[in-house]
């Protein structure tokens, strides 16, 4: 046998495995929820992308003017408005850019123009997009209008739609909403810096001391994640505002700007914060701490070459995950934040306050690239962390020492105070029957029904939010991370779909709302009849919270050994007999942390659906949002606590109906 | 088959054969009215039209005009009842209203009617500018109380005084075009700059500054007198001034939308709209309406406001309005900057 033998037998086939009907079925699911997240995410998302490009141009060669003689008779020749102001150079290119609702005089291209000579006018649009008004009236055909001196001086150009860079450069020709993007990237870093570092001692002081209550401060530090981000805003303006109780420790500066934006900022992040950071600590390995104490370094250098590198980590991943909650975060600017511009906030004023759809459209660009820039980096410092935890780690105990419990006792009682205090100020403020008049307790600022933002209507349709959320979701979310987890084969569909999966974590909510407009509120849509339901809220906020239900449903998921797949085919049993009789009830206590991080994530978010409510769906949120905004700032108070109980109740429940469920189902883990 | 059924079944075909005998047309109608007078609106109007049946679509001002005007294409709207002159000015001029002189039009205030020769829209009521002014914070504050627009930019008031953000309120925008009418252009930009140097800060919202004013956060509040008279029936020691150069204001307006289906239901309504009948029933909420000597005095409105109100040229402020607003962003705009 030589070689050219062998070169000589043909190829054979490549062998692929046969797919099973097992196999088709979960592609195909895989396929219809990717294609969900392609149509809720994807589509709205490059809508948005091509508003920004869409702008609004006076067009001076689409019209022809005429100009007669003292008489009023004889006309002059035609000559384009073009022509005549590249005579006279009366106006720049720039001068061309304009918003939808634009208006260009026209007098200003003749020079002798005064509206009480005889003079007459004609003017004509030459093309079928030109378009100009006399007065209010508007004129879109060819003919020529003939007017006299004092009509023609309220001749008005419309501009005409085209594609381009202009909405960009009129953008960072503003000052006025280009100087958004510092201040939004400054009041994001201190805040972050403030927060992480709040934070970190808060965690140290419950993982690395001994000192009591530890139990009921991890509750204290969680309940900020209850309420929506408005309301440590309005708990501000009771503290510090111009009446405020507390005002004088201000002295004299003002709590609405950035003052406020901070300090609220580092109430609503400082549970995320700690979250990260107390698990990055809880894995420390003691071995470290009883080497460096038999090496005699002092407990400062401990801290700075065992503490501090262990929890490295867990400091980036939370500096940026703070960071991107303030930067995308709407609602605090909007109560608190007076005259300082903040994007979040730019964005809504363009599309309500101006129905400027193309400059908001531009804004949320601007706004995305921080914000996706932040998440990469986090995601490329989380894939950088080696475990730190190996199986012959030791986990680490506290040792007692009365002084340094002392001091963190006291520090976390501060923290405490503050995240008990910004609440109970709320409360308070909702009970007072006119701040700060009348003193005297009274439930008038329930009448929800008397106020705007839609009245106890919007409390019940919030409730129904969280619960159609949590249940449509929580089925979505997990099947999806199931069958990418589970699947065979199908590598690119599967990575795919990994992507979209984690793209919401990157897109501010205001973003997606403003998405969904202009994707779901185009006529030709047909998926246009959801628009204005309750059922597009329900998609947006799934969408927009799935990639950490998502990563905690993969997780889960991760944990069960594959062997469960192979065995049931080999048993011929169908995948998805398996995931409903093992997948399911094993990760029942996954399912329920969804289902719960989704219903208190629909209850408390405004961004997504500020743009997206109708009158018969407002929210409760919302109402939050609109009552402080037409200045009924206590009823807007008792709205945001309505929120913070029915969470904390939705909470208690669940911790009650999982403990429940989980020690009938879960009974085989403590054999 | 039980009777009961029975009886019910027959009940709900003579329902549905009475709404059908009843309600011959159904008209669209767009509105900023508040939900509460919605259905006032409604029954006052069918009981002299029980054939036309209303369908509602309410929203807030900006809202209901970025909705007409998306749908410009293809408009849903039968009729517009009860939102700003203003916003009826811009889908004028995007050519959406169908011009209509309905029965008795002439009876009305000519400042009510568009001044077409056939009026595209007629007015309902006024809203009118007033500065709200807290007694109790402004004594505390050792501030005197203004008489004028202009008195509004002396020293005293510095950080006391707060304004709707013309860019997102369309009562902002009032005030900032009727300065420009009243005071003309270069003087109105003057006097907007002196003012700036006391305003605490701008709002989104045009009813906020009233309100602020109200609970003592910032003692005087430019707003717009309903709301004033509203704040003050609750209990808040208010006092409405109306500034001695006259006040900019704005209506709310009727017009049909070119395209509508039926037009005669439609003329039916606008014809209903400016009657004295309907004039009164706008009268429980606002102080002035279109049709002239009619109004009760509503209470703790400021009693000279109709001679108060300038001869608001609504043309001029909708044809100006883009540049006016691009003027003011980057003049006042810039006040975020961190200090």
């Amino acid at each position: 046998m030589t070689d050219a033998t062998q070169h000589n037998l043909p190829p054979g086939p490549i062998i692929k495995g046969k797919l099973s009907r097992d196999d088709i079925i979960m592609r195909g699911s895989m396929v219809v929820i990717g294609l969900y997240l392609l149509i809720t995410m994807v589509f709205p998302l490059y809508a948005m992308l091509s508003k920004s490009f869409s702008t609004f141009q006076f067009d001076l060669s689409s019209y022809e003017v005429q100009v007669s003689d003292e008489t009023g008779t004889t006309f002059s020749n035609p000559i384009s408005l073009n022509d005549l102001n590249e005579q006279l150079k009366v106006l720049e290119d720039s001068d061309m850019i304009a918003g939808s609702d634009g208006r260009l005089g026209v007098t200003q291209f003749f020079p002798d123009f005064s509206f009480r000579s005889p003079v007459k006018y004609r003017i004509r649009n030459t093309t079928d997009e030109g378009r100009f008004l006399v007065g209010s009236t508007l004129t879109d055909s060819t003919d020529w209008v003939e007017l006299d001196s004092n009509t023609f001086r309220r001749v008005q150009l419309r501009p005409v739609k085209s594609i381009g860079f202009g909405n960009f450069q009129s953008y960072f020709d503003t000052p006025a909403l280009s100087n958004s993007i510092k201040n939004s990237v400054l009041i994001a870093t201190i805040s972050t810096i403030v927060t992480v570092t709040l934070a970190f001692w808060f965690a140290f002081a419950l993982s690395r001391s001994c000192m009591r209550f530890k139990g009921l401060f991890r509750l204290i530090a969680m309940a900020p994640i209850l309420v929506p981000s408005l309301l440590p805003g309005i708990a501000l303006v009771y503290l510090f505002g111009n009446q405020g109780m507390l005002k004088e420790l201000l002295f004299g500066a003002s709590i609405y700007g950035p003052i406020g934006i901070v300090i609220g900022s580092v109430f609503f992040t400082f549970p995320h914060a700690f979250l990260i950071i107390s698990t990055a600590l809880a894995i420390s390995d003691g071995r470290l701490y009883e080497a460096a104490t038999s090496l005699r370094a002092t407990p400062w250098r401990t801290f700075w070459t065992v503490t501090i590198p262990g929890a490295r980590y867990g400091l980036v991943s939370a500096a940026f995950v703070v960071f991107n909650l303030v930067i995308t975060d709407f609602g605090l600017p909007k109560v608190i934040g007076g005259q300082f511009n903040v994007l979040a906030v730019d964005i809504y004023k363009q599309v309500i306050g101006q129905q400027n759809f193309e400059m908001g459209a531009v804004v949320s660009v601007v706004l995305v690239l921080p914000a996706i820039l932040a998440f990469a980096i986090d995601r490329f410092v989380q894939s950088k962390q080696v475990a730190l935890l190996s199986a012959r780690s030791v986990p680490y105990q506290p040792k007692p020492n009365k002084k340094a419990d002392w001091i963190l006792f006291s520090y976390a009682s501060l923290i405490g105070i503050f995240i008990i205090g910004m609440l109970a100020v709320c409360q308070f403020a909702a009970l007072v029957k006119f701040w700060p008049y009348d003193l005297s307790f009274s439930l008038n600022n329930y009448q929800f029904d008397r106020m705007d933002g839609g009245g106890w209507g919007a409390y019940y349709n919030s409730i129904k939010l969280g619960l159609l959320t949590a249940i449509v979701g929580t089925a979505i979310i997990f099947f999806g991370a199931y069958l990418v987890e589970k699947s065979n084969g199908f590598r690119t569909g599967r990575a795919i779909f990994q992507m979209f999966a984690m793209l919401p974590m990157a897109i501010p909510g205001m973003v997606l709302g403003l998405a969904y407009i202009f994707f779901f509120n185009n006529p030709a849509n047909p998926l246009h009849a959801i628009y204005g339901t309750m059922a597009i809220l329900v998609v947006c906020t799934v969408t927009h919270f799935y990639t950490v239900s998502h990563l905690t449903a993969t997780t889960a998921l991760q944990q069960m050994d594959r062997e469960f797949e192979s065995v049931s085919a080999s048993l011929k049993q169908p995948t998805l007999k398996l995931f409903g009789r093992v997948t399911v009830p094993v990760c029942l206590p996954s399912i329920l942390d969804i289902s719960i991080y989704l219903f208190v994530n629909a209850m408390t978010t405004v961004s997504a659906v500020v743009f997206l409510y109708s009158p018969t769906t407002s929210l409760a949120s919302i109402a939050v949002l609109n009552m402080d905004d037409a200045g009924d700032i206590a009823p807007a108070a008792a709205m945001g606590m309505m929120i913070f109980y029915t969470n904390a109740g939705a909470r208690i429940f669940h911790l009650i109906a999982s403990r429940g469920i989980l020690s009938r189902t879960q009974a085989w883990r403590n054999r | 088959m039980t009777i009961l059924k029975k009886t019910m079944t027959s009940v709900a075909a003579l329902a549905i054969s009475a709404t059908a005998a009843f309600a011959e047309a159904e008209l669209t109608v767009y509105t900023a009215i508040e939900a509460e007078d919605l259905a006032r609106y409604a029954e006052t109007f069918n009981a002299s039209h029980p054939d036309i049946k209303i369908n509602w679509v309410r929203d807030s001002t900006g809202v209901i005009t970025a909705k007409l005007l998306a749908e410009r294409d293809n408009p849903q709207a039968d009729v517009v009842w009860g939102l700003a002159a203003t916003s009826l000015l811009l889908l004028k001029s995007e050519g959406m209203l169908e011009a209509y002189a309905p029965a008795g039009v002439e009876k009305l205030d000519p400042k009510f009617v568009d001044k077409d020769e056939t009026p595209a829209w007629v007015g309902m009521d006024a809203w009118v500018a007033s500065v709200c002014y807290n007694t109790v914070e402004a004594e505390k504050l050792g501030l005197t109380p203004p008489t004028s627009w202009k008195d509004l930019t002396d020293a005293q008031y510095k950080g006391h005084v707060i304004m709707p953000n013309p860019a997102s309120s369309g009562t902002g925008f009032l005030d900032v075009s009727s300065w420009l009418q009243i005071f003309g252009e270069d003087d109105g930009w003057a006097f907007m700059d002196g003012l700036h140097e006391n305003i605490a800060r701008y709002t989104h919202s045009g009813s906020a500054p009233c309100k602020l004013a109200a609970s003592g956060e910032i003692p005087i509040g430019v707003s717009f007198a309903f709301r004033g008279a509203k704040s003050k029936a609750a209990g808040a020691p208010l006092e409405i001034i109306v500034p001695s150069e006259g006040v900019g204001w704005d209506m709310e307006a009727t017009a049909i939308v070119a395209g509508t289906d039926d037009l005669e239901a439609a003329q039916k309504l606008v014809d209903f709209t400016i009657t004295k009948e309907a004039n009164e029933m706008y009268n429980v909420g606002y102080a002035v309406v279109a049709y002239p000597g009619i109004a009760k005095p509503v209470e703790h409105f400021p009693t000279n406001l109709l001679d108060a109100m300038i001869d608001n040229d609504f043309e001029f402020a909708a044809n100006n309005r883009a540049a006016i607003l691009k003027e003011w962003a980057s003049r006042y705009d810039g006040k975020s900057d961190p200090k």
